[in-house]
C-alpha cells in the first residue's frame, strides 16, 4: 500500500449510469468500504465512446480534455475511470495532447469557444479502477480486510482490449515488477488473489469480445463471446472477473444469445471485479448490485456464502 | 468476405473444434505436430486477412515464428488489428509448452486451450472480414473519415 489515491476525482462514464449501473455501484460501495474517498466530476461529458474517434479523432480528444480540465478546476491531479472505454480515451487525449500539434490546437480552440481553461498535458494523471485499488490499498491491505474469503472460487480474469492497448499510450505499465503488464495483465488477478480467490490461467485474458460490433453484426460478437465463454470454462472457471461494463454487458447478453441462437449453454457467472472484492469485505450482493447484472448468479453466491 | 475465403475461415473453424473435442488419446498419439498444426491454422488466417488487404504475406519471422511475424504486418497501419497480437503470442506460448514436454500431464489439455486460442484468432479476424463493409471492427480503429476530417478541419468550431 502507497497511499495514493486514498481521494481521487471519479469519472464514471455513461455507460456506468446505464447498463453498467452494477459496476457504478460496487465500485462507490467498494470505495467506501475502504475508506476511500471518490469524488465525481462535476457536469462531466461523454468521452466519445468508440464512435467519435472514427468521425474526427480530434474532437474525441478534446471530450477527454474538458474532463480533465473539470479535474483539475476541482483541485485534483488524478481522476480515476473504471470503464475501459473511458480510461482508454483519457489516456489517449493525455498522449495526443503532449505529442500533437495538431490535437492542441484544436483542443484550444473548442476549449475557448466553451468558456473554459484550456486542459494542458501533465495536469492530471488518469487511473483505472485496478490501479486505484491496488495503489490506495494493495494487496496486503486488501487482505487484512477480508471478512467473507474468495476461497474456493475459480475465476477467469478477463481485461478486455481496451485496458492495454495500444501500449504507447500507457507509459507506466510495462515498467517491470509491481507495474502492470500490457502483455499479460494481472492487477485484477492480484487483487482477487489477496481476497483468497483461485484464479485459473486464462489465454484470452486480453481478447476482443466483439463489443464495438455487438449491434451491427452480432453473430460475430455472440462467436467471439461464446469462445471466450467456453475457453474460461475449459480453464476452470466458475466465474469470469470483468473490469469493463462494455465487455461484462457484452458477456451476459451474448451468453442468453449463444444458448438461444447457437444452442449453446454456458454456466460460468460473470461479475464485476469491484462487486467480488466488495463481497469479500462483507458487503451485501444488492449493496454490490449483483441484483443489477443482467445474468443470475444470486444462487451461486449465496451457495458459496457471498452476499 | 468472397465465397473462397469464407469456405477457407470455415474449414479452419472445423478443423479447431474437431480438435477441442478430440479425445486424449488422439492429441497425445502426435501432440507436438498438432501443436504445429494450430500455429499454421493461425498464419493460415493471417494470410488470409494480408490477401484480402493485397499484400504478400511474408516468409519472415519475429522471436522464431512466421505468425508472429504475420500478426505484426498485418497491423502496420491498421491499429485495430494489434487486438489479436496477444491472442497469437498465446498460441505461441502453449504450441512452446507442448513441444517442449510433450509427455506433461496437461499436454492434452494445453492442446484444446491453444485450439480454443486459434479459433479466437479465426473468428476475430473473420469478423473483421465480414463486417467491413459495416465500419470499423474495433475499438482504437483508425478514423473511417479520416480523408473528410482532414478536407475539412474546422468541423466543428
Amino acid at each position: 500500500m502507497s497511499g495514493k489515491h486514498q481521494k481521487v476525482a471519479y469519472y464514471p462514464g455513461c455507460a456506468l449510469e446505464g447498463t453498467g449501473h452494477a459496476y457504478n455501484r460496487s465500485t462507490k460501495e467498494l470505495g467506501k468500504a475502504l475508506g476511500l474517498d471518490l469524488t465525481e466530476l462535476k457536469d462531466w461529458n461523454c468521452c466519445g465512446a468508440m464512435e467519435v474517434k472514427n468521425i474526427d479523432p480530434k474532437l474525441q480528444t478534446y471530450l477527454s480534455a474538458r474532463n480533465l480540465s473539470i479535474a483539475e478546476q476541482m483541485g485534483f491531479d488524478t481522476v480515476m475511470a473504471p470503464c475501459n472505454g473511458c480510461y482508454h480515451n483519457l489516456k489517449k487525449a493525455e498522449y495526443d495532447l503532449a505529442n500533437d500539434a495538431g490535437s492542441r490546437e484544436v483542443n484550444g480552440r473548442l476549449s475557448q469557444k466553451a468558456g473554459h481553461k484550456t486542459y494542458e498535458a501533465g495536469k492530471v494523471t488518469t487511473i483505472h479502477a485496478l490501479d486505484w485499488i491496488k495503489e490506495a490499498i494493495g494487496e496486503a491491505g486488501l487482505k487484512a480486510r477480508v471478512k467473507n474469503s474468495l476461497k474456493g472460487l475459480k475465476i477467469a480474469n478477463y481485461y478486455g482490449c481496451m485496458y492495454t492497448r495500444p501500449r504507447h499510450i500507457f507509459p507506466e505499465k510495462d515498467r517491470g515488477p509491481g507495474s502492470e503488464s500490457t502483455a499479460k495483465p494481472h492487477f485484477m488477478d492480484d487483487l482477487l488473489a489477496a481476497a483468497d480467490a483461485e484464479n485459473v490461467e486464462y489465454p484470452l485474458k486480453t481478447a476482443c469480445c466483439g463489443g464495438a460490433h455487438t449491434l451491427s453484426d452480432s453473430d460475430t460478437s455472440t462467436k467471439l463471446v461464446l469462445n471466450l465463454l467456453t475457453t474460461a470454462e475449459a480453464c476452470g472457471a466458475d466465474v469470469i472477473a470483468t473490469e469493463c461494463p462494455t465487455c461484462h454487458t457484452g458477456l451476459e447478453m451474448h451468453q442468453v444469445r449463444a444458448e438461444k441462437v447457437l444452442g449453446r449453454k454456458t454456466s460460468v457467472k460473470i461479475l464485476y471485479f469491484t462487486q467480488l472484492l466488495g463481497m469479500a469485505l462483507g458487503l451485501s450482493a444488492r449493496k454490490v448490485g449483483v441484483h443489477e447484472n443482467f445474468s443470475e448468479s444470486a444462487a451461486f453466491l449465496r451457495a458459496r456464502g457471498l452476499g | 468476405m468472397t465465397p473462397a475465403r469464407k469456405i477457407l475461415f470455415d474449414d479452419v473453424i472445423a478443423r479447431l473444434d474437431a480438435l477441442i473435442a478430440a479425445p486424449d488419446a488422439t492429441l497425445l498419439a502426435a501432440a507436438p505436430e498438432l501443436a504445429d498444426e494450430l500455429v499454421a491454422l493461425g498464419e493460415t488466417i493471417l494470410q488470409a486477412w494480408l490477401a484480402a488487404h493485397d499484400a504478400t504475406p511474408t516468409t519472415r519471422t519475429v522471436e522464431g515464428f512466421r505468425l508472429l511475424a504475420l500478426q505484426r504486418q498485418g497491423a502496420r497501419g491498421d491499429a485495430s488489428f494489434n487486438a489479436c497480437r496477444e491472442t497469437c503470442r498465446e498460441l505461441v506460448y502453449h504450441r512452446n509448452l507442448v513441444c517442449l514436454e510433450p509427455a506433461h500431464p496437461q499436454t492434452a489439455r494445453r492442446l484444446r486451450l491453444a485450439a480454443m486460442v486459434a479459433r479466437h484468432l479465426a473468428l476475430f479476424i473473420g469478423g473483421k472480414l465480414e463486417v467491413a463493409g459495416l465500419g470499423e471492427f474495433c475499438c482504437s480503429s483508425r478514423p473511417l473519415r479520416q480523408h473528410e476530417t482532414a478536407a475539412q478541419p474546422a468541423t466543428i468550431a
